[in-house]
Formats: C-alpha cells, structure tokens, sequence
C-alpha cells in the first residue's frame, strides 16, 4: 500500500500503517542523532506531539546567508534506541532512520518507525525543500545539530509499525 | 598537487566507481521482494544523483583515509603529509564534506582530518589510494583472536557471526574485507586494505579466490539483505588478504563498507604529473 501523510501525524494515521507499506512524507521534520536526543530529553524547543525526527546528520552548505541541504541520508537508528523509550513518551509518532530499532516502544506508544535507504543522501536531498531553522548548530556542530526541514512526498517504507511488527530479523 | 588531491576526493565522494555500480545493478536485476526493490532503486537512483550533480552521494562522507605508498627518492616526500591535510580541508570547504573529525574529549567538531596509512616503497613515484569510509559500516569492524586449530572454518563462523549481528547497520549491500594473520592490528590494516581491490574481482590465489567464493555465498544465504530489510543480497562481494602468522595465533581483522564503497586512486610522479583514477 502506498499512502500520502503530513506531519504532524495523528495516532488514527499511525494505526492504520503496516510494516511494508510505503509512505511519502510531506511537512516538517526534525534531524537528531546522538548528541541532540540528549538535549532534546532535557528540553524541548518545539513542540514534540505528533512530530517525527529523522537520525540524520546531514551535510549542509551556506549561500547567500540561506542554509542549503546537499545529502541527507539517515544515520544507524540502534545507536539511538536506549533514549528510545522516553524520545516516544515525549509525543513523538514517527522516527525516520534506517537499519531498524526496538520494536516494543513503537508498539507500546503507538508510533512507527520508517526506513530511508542509508547512503542514499542525495537522493533523499531531493525530498528536502527548504531549511525551516537549525538549533544547537554552535554547539553541536552541522551533523549534530537538529535541523528543522521541510520535506515534500519523502518516500519511505513502514519498517516497524505500531503493532509492534518489523521488517527487521536483527534490529539490535 | 593540492588540487589533483582535491579531484581526487570529489571524484570518490561524488561518483561511486563503475566495478561498484555493476555489482548493485545486477543485485537489482535478481531481486524479487518489493522492499529490496524499493531499496535498490533508490541506491542506483542516489548513484546517479551523485554523479550528475557532483554532490557526495552519501552524506555521511565518513573518516577519509589515505593509503600513501611513498617511493623513497619522490621529492614530495617532505610536503605530502601537508598537502593531504590542506586538500581534505578545501574539500571539505569547497565539495563540500561534512565535518567529520570530534576532539574525543569535549566532543567538539575540528572538520576534517585524514587518516594516514604509510608505506615505504621503491622508486620515484607516490601512490595513494583514498578511501572515504562511513560511520555505520566501520562501526562493525571487529578483531577475532582465534586458535590456530580453528583455521579457515573458524573465520567463516566469525563472519558470518558478525554479518548476522551487525544486521542493517552497515548499509548492506556491504563490501567485507577480511585480513588473516599478522598481529591484532595488522590483521585489521590489512583487512581494510583489501577492500581497494576491485569488486567482483578474485584473488590471485586460487585456494583464497574459492574461500572467498564460498564466504560470499553463504553471506548473501542469510537473508539480511539490503538495508537489512529481507532480500537475496547482502554482500556485494567479499575480499580476503593474508600475511605471515605467529605459531600460537590466528588474527582475522573483519571491516565492512558500504554499498556506497568510495574509492579513488593517484600516481604522483618525480617530476610532478599526476594521473588519478578510479
């Protein structure tokens, strides 16, 4: 099945997605790896309800005083699944990453986890539409930092639903 | 020959090589399930992005490394070390690349610096290779001490071990380099090493070209797949190197690369020429 969503998502939305299906992604996500999750615990910018965060450390190019998305494939998921847990009872439906995670959170908050093919960075530049805002860029550096994308028909794959199902044989 | 350096790492971050592309186009003819299809697709896709629009196919632009063999009587011996360094940061400025060097200590980001691989070689001319290499592929390195009686079989256990626990991890379809004997970590060198060579290409050595065969066979038998997703390929192809061993140990040094397996190659003559491939 292929479905067109927005963001922010509505539990309804998530409920109805299953592993497999493909999904393209329009509105606003949020990057994060491992040094954002630690300041997104502490606290939030944004309002995180319905939002998905994408594990990506993109690289990011300065012209004319605008930020510009050059590749932005996503990062190794599995590094980020020990804030897993508190990073979806903080409202979060949706985690776009590859190489999968934890099931069992995305079932018990009723979120789904979606798959981007890693190394695929300048293809998925292409779904990026413009730079909304970045945070933390000083301190964290650019693949650190969380940038704020607006993103049009993003294709996607549901790697793990909301039933708790997966794609993945070994998502450790 | 700062600029040629310079060439030299576009070339690799923006063009993934032709040896690389034809193995990822066949894995996409011979797959049948739809994810894989999906996955595939948009690699080949991601490749030729790349490749029209000189922008670095993966974002992740990884830990450049260098494998300098350096002629003795080059007169560039002196200078080469920096001008590595200078080219990686106009690379990294100009390609651009993403920053990818963290002082351990207070985690802040420097850029970019290389890591430098030396070899004392005969002759006049310096050789690099350049390897840009991945987080998330190099994250599943790992070093097997194994016991001499535990031989080939025992390396083939240890591999196909670390394939099925790293999964996903490494963006399969993966390129695995395996080097055997040495020390601990001359294995690994070695290892990371024989991923310069060709895909799709057997080793000289018959008896280590069947183990290779057989590696890559029972590899892409588990299932994983690409992206770790279910699908017939898993390993695009896997190369074994070998050195001398001590009596009483039997190192297998295991790194994995990406699909996105980023190469370029450079000949600096005596009298300055530079000719750069891939």
């Amino acid at each position: 099945m292929a479905v067109k969503l927005r963001t922010p998502l509505t539990e309804r939305e998530v409920l109805k997605l299953k592993a497999g299906d493909l999904v393209y992604l329009s509105g606003v996500i949020y990057t994060a790896r491992d040094l954002a999750h630690r300041k997104l615990l502490e606290k939030a910018p944004f309002d995180l309800r319905g939002a998905v965060i994408y594990h990506c450390g993109p690289i990011v190019q300065k012209e004319s005083g605008r930020y510009r998305i050059v590749s932005a494939g996503p990062t190794t998921s599995a590094r980020m699944n020990r804030h897993l847990e508190k990073i979806l009872s903080m409202g979060i439906k949706g985690i776009i990453g590859k190489g999968g995670m934890n099931p069992e959170p995305f079932k018990e908050h009723r979120a789904v986890y979606f798959a981007f093919t890693g190394g695929a960075g300048s293809l998925a530049a292409k779904s990026v539409k413009r730079v909304l805002d970045v945070y933390w860029l000083e301190e964290l550096g650019i693949p650190e930092a969380v940038w704020v994308l607006e993103v049009e028909d993003f294709p996607l794959i549901v790697g793990i639903d909301a039933f708790g199902n997966s794609l993945y044989s070994n998502p450790r | 020959m700062e600029r040629a350096i310079f060439e030299a790492i576009k070339l690799a971050v923006t063009k993934i090589p032709d040896d690389v592309v034809k193995s990822l186009r066949e894995a996409y003819e011979k797959e049948d399930n739809p994810v894989a299809k999906f996955n595939l697709e948009n690699i080949l896709k991601a490749v030729e992005i790349g490749k029209r629009e000189r922008i670095p196919v993966c974002q992740d632009t990884g830990t450049v490394t260098f494998f300098v063999e350096a002629g003795i009587k080059s007169p560039y011996l002196r200078e080469i070390e920096e001008v590595i360094t200078s080219a990686l940061e106009k690379a990294t400025k100009e390609i651009p690349l993403r920053p990818n060097t963290l002082d351990v200590l207070t985690n802040k980001n420097v850029g970019n610096l290389p890591i430098i691989h030396w070899e004392l070689a005969k002759g006049d001319k310096i050789r690099i290779a350049i390897l840009p290499k991945g987080g998330g592929s190099e994250n599943c390195s790992a070093l097997a001490m194994l016991t001499p009686a535990e031989s080939f079989e025992g390396v083939k256990r240890a591999v196909v071990d670390r394939v099925k626990e790293c999964g996903g991890k490494p963006c399969p379809p993966v390129i695995i380099g395996i080097g055997i004997g040495g020390s601990a970590d001359f294995a690994l060198k070695l290892a990371k090493k024989a991923l310069l060579r060709p895909v799709g290409e057997r080793h000289k050595d018959k008896r280590i070209a069947k183990f290779e065969g057989e590696l890559l066979e029972e590899i892409n038998s588990i299932g994983i797949g690409p992206m770790g997703m279910g699908g017939k390929t898993t390993a695009l192809d896997v190369k074994v190197e070998i050195t001398y061993r001590h009596p009483a140990s039997f190192p297998v040094g295991i790194v994995f690369q990406c699909w996105a397996h980023r190469k370029a190659f450079l000949e600096i003559s005596a009298n300055g020429e530079v000719r750069v491939w891939q």
